[in-house]
């Protein structure tokens, strides 16, 4: 008997976490108390957005395969967490992105086609403009989150209330700088917002195979910061965890790690990955039933905010844009050597001005 | 003028800094309440408040990425590595994020940090301490690699590097920190990065060197003037960007050379200021260039370091070699 006592007093535990949803996959709101205030126009812009954003991404699909685009990853699916977690922010928040998170940063205002030069490999394609506060996506696993873990330190020294927030997946979160980039939250108590994207697969690692943890939000406990599980497929739920969030963080009251579940319909990204080969029609199916649009979609036409014209007129609308900003990325002059050559350094050495007549004789 | 070792010219050239631009931060494992396990940060932390001089969690990866963040937010990062080994865990940082910043961004955003890193051998700390690992900084396109000799330097190429909107590695050698003390200014001077030093004049042979072994090379010149062979002595100060132009000015009148560095033979800076020689000079050479490094091993620490490395004698050796060709 003493012995069982003595083991409850030594052995850290914790409970199994629940995501939060607020809408059902029909559309019904389930808690109508944590539904985020949003006006009707906000709703409706939320919602639109995400529309805009699957067109998209079924066009960059299509361009990719075009060869008009180089490399990309496709976002359907989790449109919800992360057009819904972006509209939660406020304009001068920063986004430390991961590398399927071009949505994010296109609605912060990063203009598309630098998206798409992004993609093609344009080094334009990261002149961000002075007032829009992001990184381009990242390309290494894990280093944005120790970076945003230094932008949200230079936020708070200087004295804001803005705060970062910073995107990765399941298969981000068992890289080492996860785990350092939460510490040094923790640790500086910074206004940092880690979204981990869980969408089941790392590239075609199961997250079965990716941790034994109870989930990946129950890893903010050993940070010492506060840690949530979303529903990823309801954008209700997502803007309210990262609202909470940014309050907290607007607050001084330090970092939140928001595990969103949600699903990618589409594969890894269009250089050959096949999911087939490491997921079964049926899981697919399920998952499509999750739809976050579909979801979205039900609850506003129950409340008469969305139609099949609205659908219409924003599909037309994404169609054009992308057709438009594609145009506009192929006309940016081709990059050169040379410019590449300047690029590295404020001011461009010697040795690398002798290595630019090299490619200008 | 101040008479100071390196380990206090470099840490007044954090102090002149800190002062006179609050944007500076200095920090690391231990940097602030103890000053650095060399001390290099002794006082600052006292003088400036921990919101300037302050610790970190022991997360080498995490304090080049807390750099990089403070970087984009217009800071100006001076970030100590604790020892040279532990680079490895935060390269990524140093080689695959700060260094292709303003690259990636399109001029957008700079990495305006200094990663301040104690190396070098020869004072027999443990494994993995003392490597001399600017072989594969240099080889990263976008970082500036520096090696100071001595105080002077070392505080003028300081201040020069945290100015700088790119990314610096600052090596200082742990031979070097407290082995002797020069005259140092006080308040502020810069010494540009880019610009070799002739430390000795010579007409009959160039050696072209950096760090510690500036020191070990002249020790040899004097040994080899006793012979009446006069050598000419480079430090080079910094590896990226590198000043060919004096390196070959010296040999246009020496017409030989030898490279000495402490770092193992392959593919280092030694093979680079070769090459370089080679494609710009090699009408002017009546020798080949020669290296003289340590062996390509893992560093021979404690009980091999002085066979290990590189001497006065082993340059002399060299020196001979090219005059006799």
């Amino acid at each position: 008997m003493a012995k069982t006592m003595n083991q409850s007093n030594y052995e850290v535990r914790t409970e199994p976490v629940e995501a939060l949803s607020i809408l059902s996959p029909e559309g019904k709101l389930l808690q109508p108390d944590l539904l985020p205030q949003l006006s009707d126009e906000q709703l409706r812009e939320l919602m639109r957005r995400m529309v805009f954003t699957r067109v998209w991404d079924q066009r960059a699909i299509s361009l990719s395969r075009q060869g008009r685009l180089g490399f990309y990853a496709p976002v359907s699916g989790q449109e919800a967490t992360m057009v819904a977690s972006e509209f939660a922010l406020r304009q001068d928040d920063f986004i430390c992105p991961g590398y399927r998170d071009m949505p994010q940063l296109v609605w912060h205002g990063l203009p598309m086609y630098q998206a798409f030069l992004y993609s093609r490999g344009h080094q334009q394609g990261g002149r961000i403009p002075e007032d829009v506060n992001v990184l381009m996506p990242q390309i290494i696993i894990g280093a944005q989150i120790v970076q945003a873990a230094g932008v949200a330190m230079g936020l708070k020294k200087r004295g804001t209330d803005r705060v970062a927030i910073t995107y990765t997946g399941d298969g981000g979160s068992s890289q080492g700088d996860f785990y350092e980039g939460m510490n040094f939250a923790g640790a500086f108590k910074l206004p940092v917002i880690f979204v981990v994207q869980n969408n089941g697969y790392a590239i075609s690692t199961p997250f079965s195979k990716q941790t034994a943890s109870e989930s990946i939000a129950h890893k903010a406990v050993a940070a010492g910061i506060h840690g949530v599980q979303v529903d990823g497929m309801d954008a209700m739920a997502v803007y309210k965890a990262v609202q909470d969030a940014a309050e907290r963080g607007r607050k001084g009251e330090g970092a939140t790690l928001i595990e969103a579940i949600t699903y990618r319909f589409g594969p890894h990204s269009m250089s050959g990955d096949d999911p087939s080969k490491y997921r079964t029609k049926e899981e697919q199916g399920e998952w499509e039933e999750r739809d976050p649009l579909v979801r979205m979609r039900k609850f506003l036409e129950s409340k008469n905010l969305w139609s099949e014209e609205d659908e219409a007129k924003v599909t037309e609308e994404a169609k054009n844009t992308v057709a438009e900003q594609i145009k506009k990325a192929e006309s940016v002059e081709k990059m050169t050597i040379p410019g590449l050559i300047d690029s590295m350094f404020e001011q461009t050495p010697p040795y690398l001005e002798q290595q630019k007549e090299d490619f200008t004789k | 003028m101040a008479q100071m070792t390196m380990i206090q010219a470099i840490t007044d050239a954090m102090r002149v800094e800190l002062e006179r631009d609050e944007n500076v931060l200095v920090f690391g494992e231990d940097v602030g309440h103890v000053g650095g396990v060399f001390r290099a940060t002794e006082g600052l932390q006292k003088q400036f408040g921990e919101e300037r001089v302050f610790d970190t969690p022991l997360a080498e990866s995490g304090i080049g990425g807390l750099a990089i963040g403070l970087g984009i937010t217009g800071y100006r990062p001076v970030a100590e590595i604790q020892f040279i080994g532990f680079i490895f865990e935060v390269m990524d940082s140093i080689c695959a994020q700060a260094s292709r910043m303003r690259y990636r961004s399109g001029g957008r955003y700079n990495a305006p940090i200094v990663f301040r890193t104690p190396f070098g051998a020869g004072v027999h700390a443990p494994e993995l301490h003392s490597d001399s690992l600017e072989g594969l900084l240099m080889q990263t396109p976008g970082l500036k690699v520096v090696v100071p000799s001595n105080p002077y330097d070392a505080k003028g190429l300081l201040l020069s590097a945290i100015r700088d909107n790119d990314p610096v590695f600052f090596l200082e050698h742990l031979k070097l920190y407290r082995s002797f003390r020069g005259e140092v200014p006080e308040g502020d001077y810069t010494v540009p990065l880019g610009k070799a030093n002739v430390v000795r004049e010579g007409k009959d042979v160039t050696i072209v060197t950096y760090g510690a072994m500036v020191h070990t090379s002249l020790a040899a010149a004097d040994e080899l003037a006793k012979e009446g062979i006069e050598a000419e002595v480079i430090d080079l100060r910094t590896l990226v960007p590198m000043d060919m132009e004096t390196v070959l000015e010296s040999i246009k009148k020496t017409n030989r050379a030898i490279v000495v560095q402490e770092a193992q033979r392959s593919a280092g800076a030694g093979a680079e200021i070769v090459a370089r020689i080679m494609e710009q000079g090699i009408l002017h050479l009546e020798a080949p260039v020669l290296r003289i490094t340590s062996p390509d091993t893992v560093l021979g620490f404690g009980e091999i370091e002085k066979e290990w490395l590189p001497d006065a004698s082993r340059v002399i050796k060299g020196v001979k070699e090219v005059i006799n060709f």
